[in-house]
C-alpha cells in the first residue's frame, strides 16, 4: 500500500444521539487524497450531521474520528479547521454588515505584527481567492449587497481560505446556476489535483457521477453501502438509499375537472417577478417548477398576501378578490403550505390541536370564548384523515418529525375549507413513507374538487403528480405545459432557458 | 463616494452640523471653539457609556445596569479615598476599571452561562447595583470636602488645552475604533450579533463573545464613576439615576440596530454628541431645560425611523430587468 | 388507511397545573406571607395589610396589559412616563374646573392616545418596540415636564379623591376591587378568547402566526392600545391617591412593572406566561415591600431583594438542570 492511498480523514463506528433520535449510528467514512467521496441519502438520513461532526459543531458520543490514524477531537469548529478540515455549510454561513474580505477571512484573519488584522493583507488573499474562482467580486464589497450566487461564492472562499486537506461541501450547487456549477466542477478537479480529499454531499445523481471517485450510502442514520462510482449504478444506489426498488409510484386518478375557480393576471413585483398570469379549476392539480430562485415561492406568498405585489388581480369563483394580508387569502379560500415548515408553517412550541385550529377559532369558538372539546374535536377529525402520527393532541408540534409536522400544517388549512390549496416542496425534507402519504392525499384532495398548486423542484413529483406545470425562470413565466407534453427534459430545458432542446 | 454620503454617520453629521447652524444663527457664542470644547468635555462621560454599550448592543444585548455600575464604582472609590486619602489616583484609575469589570463580567457570567435574557440579567443587577450603594453608605452622601484634592483634580487638569476627561473620551474613541475594526474580537462581535447561528459555524463561541461585551461595558462604566464622581465631587445612591437610557438613546441616535450587529464607535460618538449639544444649548437658547426629556425622546423616534428605512431590504431581486430592456 | 385514535391528552390540565411555575410562586408568596406574620406583630392587621395592597394594585394593573404585550414578542417602556402624561392632563383640566367625570375621561383618552402612538409606530412601521418605547418613555415625560417644570398640580375636585383613596366595603379599597376586577378580565381574556390564544401564538412564533391568517399587526396594536389605556386608569388611581401631580409622577415604574411580569412567569422573549401568575407575582412584590418596611428596612433595600428575586427566579431552575445532569 502506497501511503497516498492511506485516508486522510476517518471516521470510525461513530455515533451521534439526540434526544429521541439517533442521528447517526457507528456510521464509518473513509476520506482519501485526490478523491471526490459523496455522500448520497435521503433527506434525514444523517448526512448533515456527519458535516456538524466532522466541523467541531456536534461531538460524536461514540466512534472515533481520526486524522493520518491518529485520533483526534474537534471540541470546537475552530479545531476541525486547525487540523486542515474546511466544509461548505448547506446554510449560508455568512455576515450581512461585514465586508466580502472580513466573510472569508473571520475568525483566522491575517494579523500584523502588532498583533492587529493586517485588513491590506487580507483584502490581498480574499482578492487571490476569489480571483482563482473566477469570481469578480471586489473584497471590499459590504456582503449585503451581493447577490444570491455571488454570496455562494463567498462562502466557497470561506472555506478555501483555510488550508485545508480534507474539504466537505454540503449541497454546493443548490444555488447555483449552470455555468456556475460547471466552474465548480472545475474547481473540485483542481482540488482533486492537488491532493486534497473530498467529501461531497448532494442529493443530484448526474453531479454524483460526474464528480465523485467513491460513494458511501447512509439511511436513517446508517451507512449501508459504500464503494467506486464505476462500479454502481445509479438505480443501485436509489435502491440503497431507499432500501427498497422504487420507480417511485404515484397515484393513479380519475382527472375531473371542474369549474375555473382561480384565475390570476397580471401580477408584477418590483423585485421578485413580472407578469405572471394562469388560471386554475376545482379538482386541478398544477405544478409549478423551476429552479430554486426562480421566484416560484415569492410569487406563491405575495398570491397569500405575505408580501405586495405592484400589479395584478386574483378572481376567485369569478368574483375580484383583494388580497392584502393572509387573513385576506384564507377568507378568499387560498391556504399556503409553505416549505419553510418549522418558522412558517407551525408554531412549534405550541400544541397540535392549538396549530390545527388556530386560523379556524371562529368556527371552534362562541362569540370569541374558547370552546376547548370542540377544538380538540375539529383537530381530531383532519388529524385522523392526514394520518397523523403523535402520543397526543396536546403535545407540542416541534416534537413531531418533519413529515407529521406538514400533515399538521396540512390539516390546518384542511379544517378552514378552503378552495385553492398551495403546496410548497410539500415533500421537502420528509422521509419515502410520508411523501407517498402526502401524494395520495394530494390526489384525493383534487378528487374532492379542492385546486391544488403544487411548487416542486423534484421533476419525478412533478411529472407524476401534475394535470398542468407553468415553468419559472428569473421571475417569470417561461413555459406552460399540459399533461401529455410534461416530460423531464422540456421541464429542464425551460426551466435553465436552453430553448434549443424545445424543438 | 455616494455610499459615504449615503451612511448613517454622514447623516448624522448633517444633522449635528444643521443643529449647530441653527444655534449659531441666533448665538453665535455657542459655537466658539471654547465653548465647544466645553461641551465636549460635558459629553464625555455619555462618550464613554456609549461606546461600551454600543459592543453590547452590537451582541444582540443590552446592558441597563451601566449607571448603577457607575454610582457604585464611583462611591466604591470615593469611600476608598476617603479611607485612604494618600492613594494615588493611578490605583483609583485602576480599582475602578477593575471593580466596574467585576460587575460587567457578572452580567456577563450569567448571559453566558445560564442563558438568561440580558434585559432581565440588566434590570435585575441596576438595582441591586444600587442597593449595594444603600448598604455602603445607609444612604449617606459623600461630599466634596471628604474627597481628597488630587481624587477631584485629575479629570479636570487641563493637558494641551483640554481637560483630562475629554482626552479619556478621545483615547477611548481611538482605542475602540481600533478594537473594533481591526481585531478578531472586535469583529467578532460584529458577527456574534449579525448572525449567531453563522457565528457558531464560524468558530464564534456566541456566548463567551456576549460575555465580553459586558465585560467591557462594565469596564468603562467603572472607569466613568470615578470621572463622574470626582468631577461632580460627589457620590450618593442616585448619581446618574436614569442615564443609563439617554446611553442607549446615545447608541440609537448613532445609528446602533438594537437587533444586533450594527453600529459603530464614530456613530456613538455623534449620537452622544447630538445629545450633548442639545442638552448644553437649550439654556443658551432659552428653552426651559425641562424640554431635554421630550427632545431627546423625539430625536430618538425620529433616528429609529430613519434607521429602520436605511436597514429595509426590498425583496428578493431575482428579475433580471436588463435582459428584457431590449 | 388505519385510523387509530390520538389521545387529547397524556396530562390532565390539575396535573399540569400543579407543576407549574405559578404553584412554586404561590408557595413563595406562602411563605413570604408566614415569615411576615411572625417578623411583625403589626403584620396581621386588617387595615396595614390594606394599606399594603397599595404597594402593588396600580402597578399591577398595568403589568396585566404588559404582560400580554411581553407574551405576544413584544414591550412598552413608556408606561410610567404614560401616567406622568395623563396625570398632567388631568391636572392642567382640573386647574380649569373641569369636574371628576371630565378628569376620568381625559386620563383615559391621554393612555388610548399615547397607546396608539406606540402601536402604530411598533405596528405600521415595523420598529423594534423596545426603541420606541425607550423614546417615548422620554417624550411622554418630556412633554409633561415641559408643562409643568419644577411646579406641581394640585386642586383636584374633592370627589376625584374616592378612585384612590374610597374603600367599598371596610377594609377593601376601591383600587383594590378594581385591581381585582381588571385581574379576572384579563385572565378570562388571555386564556379563554379566540384573542388569547392568538397572543400566544404570535408570541411563539409571529411569522407563523402571520402565514396562519393572524392579523398580527391589528392584535399588537390593540395590546398597545390597551397598555395605554391600563397607564391612563393607574394615572387616575395614583393621581387621586397623591391628591397632585409633579412630572417625575411614578418614575421607574416601568421597570418594577416589567420585573412584577417576569417574576410571574412571562417570559421576557415572548410566548408564554399566565395572568394568575402574574397575579401572584403582584402579591410577592407587595407583602416583600410592605414586610420589609414594618421592619423598618428602607425603599432601596427591597429593590435589592426585588432584583435578586428577578434574577434568582430564573437562574436557580436552569442552575438546577444544569446541577442535576452532572
Amino acid at each position: 500500500m502506497s501511503p497516498s492511498d492511506a485516508p486522510i480523514l476517518s471516521l470510525e463506528k461513530v455515533t451521534k444521539t439526540f434526544p429521541g433520535v439517533r442521528a447517526l449510528s457507528e456510521v464509518s467514512i473513509d476520506l482519501y487524497p485526490g478523491k471526490v467521496t459523496a455522500l448520497v441519502g435521503e433527506n434525514g438520513a444523517g448526512k448533515s450531521t456527519v458535516v456538524k461532526t466532522l466541523t467541531g459543531i456536534y461531538q460524536p458520543d461514540g466512534g472515533e474520528i481520526r486524522v493520518d490514524g491518529v485520533p483526534v477531537h474537534f471540541p470546537t469548529p475552530q479545531s476541525a479547521e486547525n487540523a486542515g478540515v474546511t466544509a461548505i455549510h448547506q446554510e449560508t454561513v455568512l455576515f450581512d454588515e461585514l465586508s466580502v474580505a472580513e466573510n472569508i477571512f473571520l475568525g483566522h484573519a491575517p494579523k500584523g505584527r502588532s498583533g492587529l488584522i493586517d485588513t491590506h493583507a487580507m483584502h490581498q488573499g480574499a482578492k487571490e481567492i476569489l480571483d482563482g474562482l473566477g469570481a469578480k467580486i471586489d473584497p471590499r464589497a459590504i456582503l449585503k449587497d451581493l447577490g444570491t450566487a455571488n454570496k455562494h461564492l463567498v462562502a466557497i472562499s470561506r472555506a478555501l481560505s483555510v488550508d485545508a486537506r480534507v474539504v466537505i461541501m454540503d449541497e454546493p450547487t443548490a444555488a447555483l446556476s449552470h455555468a456556475e456549477i460547471e466552474e465548480l466542477y472545475e474547481l473540485v478537479d483542481g482540488l482533486k489535483a492537488q491532493g486534497k480529499a473530498i467529501l461531497f454531499i448532494s442529493h443530484k445523481f448526474d453531479e454524483i457521477f460526474r464528480i465523485a471517485d467513491n460513494y458511501t450510502v447512509f439511511r436513517d442514520g446508517q451507512m449501508v453501502g459504500d464503494g467506486a462510482i464505476a462500479d454502481v449504478t445509479e438505480a443501485e444506489l436509489v435502491k440503497m438509499m431507499v432500501g427498497r426498488d422504487v420507480s417511485q409510484i404515484f397515484p393513479e386518478r380519475d382527472r375531473n375537472l371542474g369549474a375555473e375557480v382561480l384565475n390570476v393576471t397580471g401580477y408584477d413585483h418590483p423585485t421578485e417577478f413580472a407578469d405572471i398570469g394562469f388560471t386554475l379549476k376545482r379538482g386541478e392539480i398544477l405544478g409549478f417548477y423551476g429552479l430554486v430562485g426562480a421566484g416560484r415561492s415569492e410569487f406563491m406568498q405575495a398570491l397569500f398576501g405575505t408580501t405586495k405585489p405592484s400589479a395584478g388581480s386574483v378572481r376567485v369563483d369569478g368574483a375580484e378578490a383583494t388580497i392584502r394580508s393572509p387573513a385576506d387569502a384564507v377568507s378568499h379560500g387560498i391556504v399556503y403550505v409553505p416549505e419553510d415548515r418549522g418558522k412558517q408553517g407551525a408554531i412549534v412550541d405550541l400544541p397540535i390541536f392549538q396549530n390545527v385550529t388556530l386560523p379556524s377559532l371562529k368556527q371552534t369558538s362562541r362569540k370569541g370564548f374558547l370552546k376547548m372539546a370542540e377544538e380538540f374535536k375539529l383537530a381530531r377529525e383532519y388529524t385522523e384523515r392526514l394520518d397523523l402520527r403523535a402520543a397526543s393532541l396536546d403535545t407540542h408540534v416541534g416534537s413531531l418529525s418533519g413529515g407529521n409536522q406538514q400533515k399538521v400544517v396540512i390539516a390546518k388549512w384542511l379544517a378552514t375549507e378552503p378552495k385553492v390549496i398551495i403546496l410548497d416542496e410539500p415533500t421537502k425534507g420528509i422521509d419515502i413513507g410520508s411523501k407517498a402519504a402526502v401524494h395520495e392525499f394530494m390526489a384525493e384532495l383534487a378528487a374532492q374538487g379542492l385546486a391544488v398548486i403544487m411548487v416542486s423542484s423534484e421533476i419525478p413529483e412533478i411529472v407524476g403528480m401534475s394535470d398542468r406545470v407553468i415553468i419559472m425562470r428569473e421571475g417569470r413565466i417561461a413555459a406552460e405545459l399540459s399533461r401529455e407534453d410534461i416530460c423531464p427534459e422540456v421541464l429542464v430545458s425551460h426551466a435553465a432557458g436552453i430553448t434549443e432542446a424545445t424543438a | 463616494m455616494t455610499k459615504l454620503l449615503a451612511s448613517r454617520e454622514a447623516l448624522l453629521m448633517l444633522a449635528i452640523a444643521v443643529l449647530l447652524g441653527i444655534i449659531a444663527w441666533r448665538f453665535p457664542a455657542f459655537v466658539a471653539p471654547s465653548n465647544l470644547f466645553s461641551v465636549f468635555n460635558d459629553t464625555s462621560p455619555l462618550i464613554l457609556l456609549a461606546i461600551g454599550q454600543m459592543i453590547v448592543i452590537l451582541t444582540k444585548c443590552i446592558d441597563l445596569s451601566v449607571a448603577a455600575n457607575l454610582a457604585l464604582t464611583g462611591m466604591v472609590v470615593s469611600l476608598i479615598n476617603i479611607a485612604a486619602p494618600g492613594l494615588s489616583v493611578f490605583f483609583i484609575v485602576l480599582i475602578a476599571i477593575g471593580f466596574g469589570t467585576l460587575l460587567g463580567m457578572f452580567n456577563g457570567i450569567l448571559v453566558w452561562k445560564l442563558a438568561i435574557p440580558p434585559i432581565v440579567v440588566t434590570l435585575g443587577t441596576m438595582t441591586i447595583f444600587r442597593g449595594i450603594i444603600f448598604l455602603l453608605t445607609e444612604g449617606k452622601w459623600v461630599n466634596s470636602h471628604e474627597m481628597s484634592d488630587s481624587f477631584k483634580s485629575v479629570p479636570r487638569t487641563d493637558l494641551l488645552g483640554l481637560p483630562i476627561l475629554s482626552w479619556i473620551a478621545i483615547s477611548a474613541v481611538i482605542l475602540f475604533t481600533i478594537v473594533m475594526t481591526r481585531t478578531s474580537l472586535g469583529r467578532a462581535f460584529y458577527a456574534a450579533g449579525g448572525n449567531p447561528h453563522a457565528a457558531t459555524y464560524a468558530g464564534i463561541n456566541v456566548g463567551k463573545t456576549q460575555f465580553w461585551a459586558f465585560t467591557i461595558s462594565g469596564a468603562i462604566a467603572g472607569l466613568t464613576g470615578y470621572l463622574w464622581v470626582s468631577r461632580f465631587a460627589v457620590a450618593y445612591v442616585d448619581v446618574a439615576a436614569g442615564f443609563e437610557l439617554t446611553v442607549v438613546a446615545a447608541c440609537v441616535i448613532g445609528g446602533v440596530s438594537i437587533m444586533g450587529g450594527i453600529g459603530t464607535v464614530f456613530g456613538a460618538l455623534l449620537g452622544a454628541l447630538f445629545l450633548g449639544i442639545i442638552a448644553n444649548a437649550l439654556p443658551v437658547v432659552n428653552i426651559s431645560p425641562f424640554a431635554q426629556m421630550a427632545i431627546s425622546g423625539g430625536a430618538i423616534i425620529i433616528a429609529v425611523i430613519l434607521n429602520a428605512q436605511a436597514n429595509r431590504t426590498p425583496g428578493r431581486i431575482i428579475l433580471k430587468k436588463a435582459e428584457h430592456a431590449t | 388507511m388505519n385510523t387509530r385514535s390520538i389521545p387529547d391528552r397524556l396530562q390532565s390540565p390539575l396535573e399540569r397545573k400543579l407543576k407549574s411555575w405559578e404553584s412554586l410562586l404561590l408557595l413563595v408568596a406562602i411563605g413570604i406571607f408566614v415569615a411576615n406574620s411572625f417578623a411583625s406583630p403589626y403584620f396581621l392587621n386588617a387595615w396595614n395589610l390594606s394599606d399594603a395592597t397599595f404597594n402593588f394594585t396600580e402597578k399591577a394593573m398595568i403589568a396585566f396589559a404588559m404582560a400580554l404585550l411581553i407574551i405576544s414578542g413584544e414591550i412598552d417602556l413608556s408606561v410610567a412616563s404614560i401616567i406622568a402624561l395623563a396625570s398632567t392632563a388631568m391636572g392642567a383640566a382640573a386647574q380649569v374646573g373641569i369636574g371628576t367625570e371630565g378628569l376620568v375621561l381625559i386620563g383615559l383618552a391621554t393612555g388610548l392616545v399615547c397607546g396608539a402612538f406606540n402601536g402604530v409606530l411598533v405596528t405600521a412601521l415595523g420598529l423594534p418596540s423596545i426603541v420606541v418605547t425607550i423614546g417615548t418613555m422620554s417624550l411622554f415625560r418630556g412633554i409633561s415636564f415641559i408643562i409643568l417644570g419644577d411646579q406641581a398640580y394640585r386642586g383636584y375636585p374633592s370627589d376625584f379623591a374616592f378612585f384612590g383613596q374610597g374603600y367599598v366595603w371596610w377594609v377593601i379599597s376601591f383600587e383594590f376591587v378594581l385591581f381585582a376586577i381588571i385581574a379576572v378580565i384579563y385572565g378570562v381574556f388571555l386564556h379563554m378568547t379566540n384573542f388569547g390564544r392568538t397572543v400566544y401564538a404570535i408570541g411563539n412564533n409571529p411569522t407563523g402566526a402571520l402565514f396562519s391568517g393572524i392579523r398580527v399587526g391589528r392584535v399588537k396594536f390593540i395590546l398597545f392600545l390597551l397598555t395605554g389605556l391600563m397607564s391612563g386608569i393607574a394615572a387616575i388611581c395614583l393621581t387621586s391617591r397623591l391628591g397632585s401631580t409633579r412630572p417625575s409622577i411614578a418614575t421607574g415604574w416601568e421597570l418594577e412593572i416589567v420585573t412584577m411580569v417576569v417574576l410571574g412567569g412571562v417570559n421576557i422573549l415572548g410566548g408564554s406566561g399566565s395572568i394568575p401568575g402574574v397575579v401572584i407575582a403582584a402579591f410577592v412584590m407587595g407583602l416583600v415591600t410592605f414586610g420589609l418596611g414594618l421592619l423598618n428596612v428602607p425603599g432601596i433595600v427591597m429593590s435589592i431583594v426585588i432584583g435578586g428575586l428577578l434574577i434568582s427566579v430564573i437562574a436557580l431552575p436552569r442552575l438546577w438542570t444544569m446541577w442535576s445532569a452532572r
